[in-house]
């Protein structure tokens, strides 16, 4: 057995035991009915999409009640449910038997629901992991393997969807794979994954504008004929995967139209409730609602988000590079998060994604964001009964990236374009002071999480404030994610372009 | 090794105790809640005749105290678990009251895998770049991370790691051959749970002859006339305080024989109801295939046998057809004769505290072997000291990978709930990879043969992927082979007599090297 290969088994299995370890827990909604949690809403789509013919799915009518957790995801969830409904009708068919099955829970099905998950994950998002840190060529192999355990114990994907419950890992990972492809220059099988990725969770959405901005801007780069045939390809390989999942959904207009519409509720409220988003952290203060109508706010939102992705998606399209790629994924996403509608707060995930693939550069910022991002749901994980949970995963999670990448202790000053700027051409800094101000404040703001987590946990609110320590929460976690937003703007836009790069090689080796 | 590093192995380790809390607890659970009822509101003279619970308080006195101690921290937690009446009682502040005392007490464990390893002899490598390579980190992670005490503290839920600390602490006194804080450390263990017993002669005998006799003849016997009072009488007064402590305040109050009961019950059966993978294991198959050859050769009818052997573990009592019936005393005069050798080659010699080591695992493996009324769990009584010979040698660290493999994997049947199934796979493989890789790196691979693994033999291998092979048959093929209702106990069975094979292998080979060792004395 060779000792390389061995040492990547043993961090994977050490993933996947983490992650079984967590799904001991409880779920959401465990034992309350009458509505349960996102567990029954998946289980309810397997007795849906078992149960009734495709084009029954989305529609309201007697054998489906879309106020009990109606499907409101795009078709490819929809088949990948059916997939797990057809295996759990194999196993027991009580599991989804039509309205019988309604909040159904037992042992053996919570057993069959956490393999479900396990499966995708495996199958999806962990090869995705290890194949993105095999690849960085700079690493040495032990790096790699350290890397890829990192990137596999950030602690919100697992408790979301191991301890709350619901299959992120799938469109996270289709998500990363279309990164991987693109940063390697397979555009076609990339923009392809990415269709998919949308196909299964709208949310992805979060992360359309730098795939678009990107492919675009290197079409553009090219020869203009080369670049209108690339462009062409990655059209119509979007196409294809759309027309391929959405096929049996394309058929009507009517059929189609109400898919549209249940993925995108637009009347269902700004937020859920309390999400570390800007709306929902200004709502404190402002009552908009009260003086807002719906449709206002809906155009708010809307006006807000397209401004706030103009910065990055333009450099991102101007000035295209991998690096930016990267970091615009996160910008674009945490600005969606920050101010689109119908935001929830597991929705932070889909910055977080792209966070991880920073890991490796800026261990010390990503870091102190995976943890806020963390606890930033931490309302949610006390609902569901996760706190030991996620607290544990969370100080794993902390030690691995400071044992693996030397993260936390390294100097959160490198990388920092800011600081290099600063360094340059204001010697007269002392940027030694920066360097122990940045490392205070991340002690100081991972210390004030856990006192407010301590808070939540043991303390009840005031009876005449009964959601002071979410709310307290959301808005000490939305302070960062601004912060956040405003750093990664500054890291993307004060990046070189790929064009720069080379240019800067080519000067040295001259 | 450097400390950041055990302390990063402690952490993660720690880590992954805390992450195990919501995992199925066996009956062991409401046992020890029990006993901290028990103590908690009991006076000291009703603890050993309280009798509400069946499961009645039979681990020594200190241990008794230990639990008396809990209590009084978990009263803070959940006062309704300290009512004797209170049976099966399991809130969550009891389950989490009871996960972290177990979490915690493993600090002693922590600081003996550190004493023990500041007691590691190895030529050459010992600052070796290369973490796996470094024997120090190596034995850390054997013996923190041991996959039999993993299990069977922190998911079937008892307190071995303390007491395996309290052991390792005495040997690594014994190591650095301070004497009596190793006899100290022992007699206290004795005094917390009497399962030790089993390494008691290893001992007796080492102390006896290490420390009360000071001087060795020219070739290596015992002078007679070096025996030290002064050492004996220092040793007896160290050993007799611990057990005056401990079983003073009973014998005061005229309990000793009511405790003494309860410590040892007589009743049980030959084995446990899941085999335990030792000898007997091997007899019992044996006199199964005798009695099915006996049958057909028309020696024995079918009516005189005993229709409950045929289940093969649903009872404890078990009565033998072909081959006879086993007493206590047959055991107890087995183990004593396998342990014989062992004793014998250890006062023999000018003996070090390695050949103690070598004799105190030679008991050990006697024990499991031929005790009676074996439970599969002390196999760790075997592993957790083979580690430490494992990181020093290549040969203890061929028996040892091939010991806790088979070893480990005949603990797979405690853990019988299907949600710990990934658990226990994804722990035990964790282990295993690292034994492999880490033993392997460390003793070179010099004569690495193709398609075997790291330090095995052909053979040897053949019979790990054999393990393998027979696991992935047990928990899939069987079922769907749809044997499950024809032939309930065939996995089980075949599990503890496979697994015997290999205890019993690997048994011989260690009796081998140690017996052998003094050619390699005399040679350098």
């Amino acid at each position: 057995m060779d000792t390389r290969f061995g040492t990547l088994c043993t961090a994977v299995v050490f993933a996947v035991f983490v992650r079984w370890a967590v799904s001991l827990n409880s779920y959401s909604g465990m034992g309350k009915p009458p509505m349960y949690g996102d567990y029954e809403a998946q289980r309810h789509w397997m007795e849906i999409t078992t149960s009734l013919p495709l084009k029954q799915w989305y529609f309201n009518g007697t054998d489906n009640d879309l106020l009990y957790w109606g499907l409101d995801y795009p078709p490819l969830t929809a088949y990948h449910m059916w997939l797990c409904g057809k295996v759990a009708g194999w196993i027991n068919p009580d599991w989804t038997a039509l309205f019988a099955s309604h909040g159904y829970e037992s042992y053996e099905h919570k057993l069959f629901m956490r393999y479900s998950v396990l499966i995708g994950d495996i199958v999806i998002y962990i090869p995705a992991v290890l194949l993105y840190c095999f690849l960085q060529k700079k690493l040495s192999h032990l790096q790699k393997v350290l890397l890829s355990c990192v990137l596999l114990l950030f602690p919100g994907l697992i408790i979301i969807d191991y301890g709350h419950f619901q299959y992120n890992s799938i469109s996270l990972g289709l998500t990363l794979w279309a990164v991987i492809a693109i940063s390697h220059g397979h555009e076609v099988i990339g923009s392809a994954a990415f269709m998919l990725a949308l196909c299964y969770k709208q949310m992805s959405l979060y992360h359309a504008m730098p795939f678009f901005c990107y492919l675009l801007g290197k079409c553009w780069e090219q020869r203009w004929k080369k670049g209108f045939v690339s462009l062409c390809c990655i059209g119509v390989s979007v196409l294809a995967t759309f027309t391929f999942v959405w096929l049996p959904f394309l058929t009507e207009k009517d059929l189609f139209l109400q898919v549209v519409h249940r993925i995108f509720p637009v009347a269902r409220g700004v937020f859920e409730d309390k999400v570390s988003n800007f709306w929902c952290s200004l709502s404190v203060v402002v009552k908009f609602r009260n003086f807002m109508s719906q449709e206002g706010l809906l155009s708010l939102c809307l006006a807000t988000t397209l401004l706030g992705l103009v910065p990055s998606s333009l450099d991102l399209l101007f000035r295209p590079s991998i690096a930016k790629f990267k970091l615009a994924l996160v910008n674009s996403s945490l600005v969606f998060f920050l101010f689109s509608f119908q935001v929830h707060e597991k929705s932070i995930l889909l910055p977080a994604l792209p966070v991880c693939l920073l890991l490796p550069w800026r261990p010390f910022t990503s870091t102190w964001f995976l943890t806020i991002a963390t606890f930033s749901m931490l309302p949610l994980l006390i609902k569901d009964g996760l706190v030991i949970a996620t607290l544990v995963t969370s100080v794993l999670f902390i030690i691995a990236v400071e044992l693996g990448l030397q993260g936390v202790s390294s100097d959160p000053t490198i990388g920092c374009p800011v600081c290099m700027w600063s360094s340059k051409n204001l010697p007269w800094l002392p940027h030694r002071m920066f360097f122990y101000v940045v490392k205070s404040a991340f002690y100081a703001s991972l210390m004030g999480a856990l006192f407010l987590g301590l808070l939540s946990v043991v303390i009840p609110p005031p009876s005449s404030l009964p959601d002071l320590w979410p709310v307290l929460i959301s808005v000490y976690s939305c302070l960062h994610f601004i912060g956040f937003t405003l750093y990664y703007h500054i890291v993307q836009l004060m990046a070189p372009g790929a064009k720069e790069t080379t240019a800067q090689k080519a000067k040295k080796t001259q | 090794m450097a400390a950041p590093m055990f302390f990063c192995v402690v952490v993660t380790v720690t880590i992954v105790k805390l992450l195990l809390i919501p995992s199925y607890r066996s009956t062991d659970f409401e046992v020890h809640r029990n006993w901290l009822a028990i103590t908690h509101s009991k006076p000291v003279s009703q603890w050993y005749y309280e009798d509400t619970s069946e499961w009645t308080l039979d681990y020594p006195p200190l241990f008794a105290w230990f639990e008396f101690l809990l209590s009084h921290v978990a009263k803070y937690f959940d006062p309704a678990m300290l009512k004797v009446t209170n049976l099966n009682y399991a809130s969550f502040a009891t389950v989490l009251f009871q996960r972290l005392s177990v979490i915690v007490s493993d600090l002693l464990l922590v600081y003996a895998v550190y004493e023990c390893c500041q007691c590691v002899q190895v030529m050459g490598k010992k600052n070796s770049p290369q973490l796996l390579s470094q024997p120090m980190f190596v034995l850390a992670v054997l013996l923190l991370w041991n996959f039999g005490l993993l299990i069977v503290d922190h998911i079937h839920f008892q307190y071995n790691g303390f007491l395996t600390g309290l052991k390792l602490l005495s040997i690594a006194r014994i190591l650095q051959r301070r004497h009596l804080e190793g006899a100290f450390w022992f007699s206290l263990l004795l005094n917390f749970k009497h399962i030790y017993l089993y390494i008691a002669p290893a001992y007796f005998i080492y102390l006896l002859r290490a420390h009360c006799f000071t001087r060795s003849n020219r070739d290596g016997r015992v002078q007679w006339t070096s025996l030290s009072l002064l050492n004996l009488f220092g040793l007896g007064v160290v050993v007799l305080e611990v057990f005056a402590i401990s079983f003073g305040p009973f014998i005061a109050m005229g309990q000793l024989g009511q405790v003494l009961s309860r410590l040892f019950p007589v009743k049980r059966g030959l084995v446990h109801a899941y085999w335990a993978p030792n000898f007997w294991a091997l007899y019992n198959i044996a006199d199964k295939a005798a009695t099915a050859v006996a049958v057909r050769a028309k020696l024995l009818s079918p009516d005189d046998i005993t229709q409950a052997t045929m289940t093969g573990g649903l009872v404890q009592e078990y009565t033998h057809n072909a081959l006879p019936t086993i007493s206590p005393l047959v055991t107890v005069i087995l183990t004593l004769a396998a342990m014989m050798p062992a004793l014998v080659h250890l006062w023999r010699r000018p003996c070090t505290p390695r050949d103690f080591l070598r004799c105190l695992v030679l008991c050990a493996f006697a024990s499991f072997l031929f005790g009676y009324h074996v439970h599969e769990k002390a196999i760790i009584l075997i592993i957790i000291p083979l580690s430490l010979l494992a990181v020093e040698s290549r040969q203890d660290g061929q028996v040892f990978l091939l010991l806790s493999t088979c070893g480990h994997l005949s603990l797979f049947p405690l853990l019988f709930t299907q949600a710990e199934t990934p658990s226990k796979v994804c722990l035990m493989l964790m282990f295993s990879l690292f034994a492999f890789m880490a033993l392997g790196s460390l003793h070179g691979s010099s004569k690495r043969r193709p398609y075997c693994l790291p330090l095995l033999s052909p053979v040897e291998t053949a019979y790990i992927i054999g393990l393998v092979l027979l696991q992935l048959y047990c928990s899939l093929g069987h079922h769907a082979l749809g044997l499950t209702t024809r032939l309930p106990f065939l996995p089980l069975m075949l599990t503890s007599v496979y697994c015997a094979l290999g205890v019993m292998g690997s048994w011989l080979k260690f009796y081998f090297t140690t017996l052998t060792s003094v050619q390699h004395l005399k040679q350098s």
